[in-house]
């Protein structure tokens, strides 16, 4: 099966390492992937800020590009779930193009999601050892049902340990733009979710997407917790070596 | 009420510094979210009722003037006598006719946030009447001069010491910290009132089209007294509450305790239809009710119609992560949250409360809690809209999304930037490779450090792979 890597505008700035993670496992799973050179962004700041046309425009040059794939696999359940639940949204007015958003947004998965449920990924390349706290990212969970999926396969590591927190699933304060233009309660919300990491005592935090973690880093790290790593699904399933 | 929207963001600034209000906010999780959670799991066809309810709000909304008229005939028939007011004012002057026409001076109330709507209080005191709150919450923030800032525990931003300081200075008793005693405090002080009020006024929180009736949950039995008590009665009520029939109402009556307090149902549930009868021993001799407007039918045909369905259960900010640690207050009005983040900008006007839209993360916890679905990201989503088209928005946002999106359009520009980007504010991150403060984005790192790019893009990175 023919595989699009949308690797997320934020992973192709921040933090390339988890795009190679995400192209590991596409391939330990069997998959033919391509990364379509052009890709930017899907939309998503435009559209949560109000920005409908912006949105738009990106939608389309989205599914111009990832028009030949079976699937299209991003390491984030939030962009996952802008083209899966807001571009038919964003276009239901418009005849002439919702029908091939909406054939793009079927086949759109988050990269756990497609791991655990379409692609059956047997074995996981990822060695981590060690003990570790799960946060849900808000649209993994509540847009694409992404909650069962990284536990199973974190499981699947004989070195891993996961530790559960409290609350795993209220919001780390992120929420895009939120983030800056209401930096104080962004930054409360982080803080608890520092906390309740730290509770745990867990070495690693993970998640599903990109924001959050830069968000939980940020805040871990002005809380003067140096210790604590902060890292991606895809890193920990594929193994710290494909980042590099 | 006066709304104070605007000044959202200060607000919450100092709410998240008040150490007494942080440490009374930790009981919404516990009482509000846990309780919700027990409650609906008795509840084995849970998303069934929720599904038949959301179909039975849906049907009145797209209905709405035929199920008015109905409940007007109806409550006509049975004594009552209906009002119709487009706007908060005409309430008050309602109330106040009333008042006057049957020479009334002592209200005793239960509690109503369509009469905060109006800021009813002020104006029937300015009209000579007493008027005194007989909620427990609302009697507290009456002695406090404070605003509700809960819909369904006004005054859960108070701890129990503090009601104790504000009854010692008021009541002039032992002070005591004691729940049962404090409530006994306040019933003794009530019962007066009670017994000599002549006017008794209350909300709903449904209207019965078939049979006329207003519907009112209570936990405290102040409800029943001020309705039945005193020889008039005004419940005041937004349109949107009307439900078809008896048995709508029970569906419905599932849910809401649930959503609201974690209760299977509530200790009171009123029906109240008509004036007393010949031979009755009690109820009122005069049943006003008066419907209010207020800005609600504009939503009637748009985009955020589905607010409309809302039975006012706080469930949205009993679990929204932002009024969590906030508070109420933060919103500027009667409606907390994120449906008073919907409902403030739509009654007050999108310009009065531009910040409540966009104060959400979009997590998406209200619309898994909402017992009638109402998609609360999305109508917060149309508002951010509705803002940007009418150029709401200030200069340097609208700037920043423009080049964002101009430049994610145009791959090789957007490849060039990404590419400078990544390298300087690597080079410049220094060896802690995050930085401690970065100008344009001081919302950040005022409160956290922001992580440097690694330094080459995945895009630059993937092309000179293939091409080694």
């Amino acid at each position: 099966m023919k595989v699009g890597l949308f690797v997320t505008c934020l992973v192709d700035l921040m933090r390339p390492g988890i795009g190679f993670a995400a192209l590991r496992l596409l391939e330990a799973a069997g998959c033919e992937v391509v990364v379509p050179p052009a890709q930017t962004c899907c939309g998503q700041p435009g559209y949560n800020s109000g920005d409908r046309k912006a949105a738009k425009a990106l939608a389309l040059k989205v599914i111009e590009e990832f028009d030949g794939c079976d699937y299209v696999v991003l390491p984030s359940g939030s962009c996952a779930g802008m083209i899966r639940v807001h571009y038919p949204a964003l276009f239901k007015d418009d005849p002439a193009v919702i029908e091939s958003i909406k054939r793009l947004s079927a086949r759109t998965y988050e990269l756990t999601d497609f791991l655990v449920n379409i692609a059956k990924l047997q074995n996981i390349p990822g060695d981590y050892s060690g003990s570790l706290t799960y946060h849900d990212s808000c649209s993994g969970l509540r847009e694409m049902g992404v909650q069962a999926q990284p536990r199973a396969l974190l499981a699947r590591i004989p070195g891993v340990k996961l530790t559960e927190m409290r609350e795993s699933t209220t919001c780390c304060g992120f929420g895009g733009t939120f983030s800056v233009k209401f930096g104080e309660i962004s930054t409360r919300m982080a803080d608890n979710k520092c906390a309740h990491i730290a509770q745990t005592g867990a070495g690693a935090i993970v998640a599903g997407d990109l924001g959050c973690l830069l968000n939980i880093e940020g805040r871990l790290r002005r809380r003067g917790d140096l210790d604590t790593r902060v890292l991606h699904i895809a890193e920990v399933l594929a193994g710290e070596d494909a980042c590099k | 009420m006066q709304v104070t929207a605007m000044h959202f963001k200060r607000k919450a600034g100092e709410n998240l510094c008040n150490e007494k209000l942080q440490k009374a906010l930790e009981k919404l999780q516990t009482k509000f979210v846990d309780g919700r959670a027990a409650a609906i799991a008795e509840l084995p066809n849970f998303e069934e009722v929720r599904d038949a309810a959301t179909d039975i709000r849906d049907k009145v909304i797209r209905n709405l003037d035929r199920y008015l008229l109905r409940f007007e005939q109806e409550a006509t028939a049975r004594g009552a006598v209906v009002h119709w007011a487009e706007t908060g004012d005409e309430v008050n002057r309602i109330v106040a006719e009333i008042a006057h026409q049957h020479g009334l001076h002592k209200a005793v109330k239960s509690k109503s946030m369509v009469s905060e709507e109006c800021g009813l209080n002020d104006a029937l005191e300015s009209q000579g009447l007493d008027v005194l709150e007989t909620d427990l919450g609302e009697y507290i923030l009456q002695l406090a001069h404070e605003p509700p800032s809960h819909i369904v525990a006004p005054v859960v931003h108070k701890s129990k010491e503090e009601i104790a300081d504000l009854f010692e200075e008021k009541h002039h008793r032992t002070r005591t910290t004691q729940i049962a005693e404090l409530c006994r405090e306040a019933r003794e002080v009530l019962r007066p009132g009670f017994l000599s009020a002549d006017l008794g006024i209350s909300g709903a929180n449904f209207i019965i089209a078939e049979t006329g009736s207003v519907l009112i949950v209570t936990n405290e039995g102040n409800g029943r007294l001020a309705t039945t008590l005193p020889r008039v009665h005004v419940a005041i009520t937004g349109i949107e509450k009307v439900v078809p029939t008896l048995e709508d109402v029970t569906t419905l009556l599932r849910l809401l305790p649930r959503s609201a307090t974690g209760q299977s149902i509530t200790n009171y549930v009123s029906v109240l239809t008509g004036t007393k009868e010949k031979g009755e021993s009690d109820g009122p001799e005069h049943f006003h009710i008066i419907l209010l407007d207020n800005g609600r039918s504009k939503l009637l045909g748009t985009e955020l119609q589905p607010m409309l369905r809302c039975i006012r259960c706080g469930a949205c900010m009993n679990h929204c992560p932002v009024y969590q640690n906030i508070g109420g207050h933060a919103y500027g009005w009667v409606y907390p949250g994120p449906m008073g983040s919907v409902l403030t900008p739509s009654f007050a006007g999108l310009e009065n409360a531009l910040d409540l839209p966009n104060a959400s993360t979009f997590c998406g916890e209200c619309a898994v809690v909402c017992p009638v679905k109402i998609p609360l990201p999305d109508l917060l989503r149309h508002l951010r809209t509705r803002q940007v088209e009418q150029r709401l928005r200030p200069w340097p946002e609208r700037a920043a999304l423009r080049l964002w999106s101009w430049m994610a359009q145009r791959p090789a520009v957007y490849a060039l930037g990404t590419r400078l980007a990544a390298r300087l504010l690597r080079a410049f991150s220094g060896s802690a490779q995050r930085f401690h403060y970065l100008p344009g984005v001081t919302g950040w790192t005022s409160g956290r450090d922001m992580p440097a790019p690694a330094g080459r893009t995945f895009r630059d990175l993937y092309n000179s792979r293939r091409s080694s």
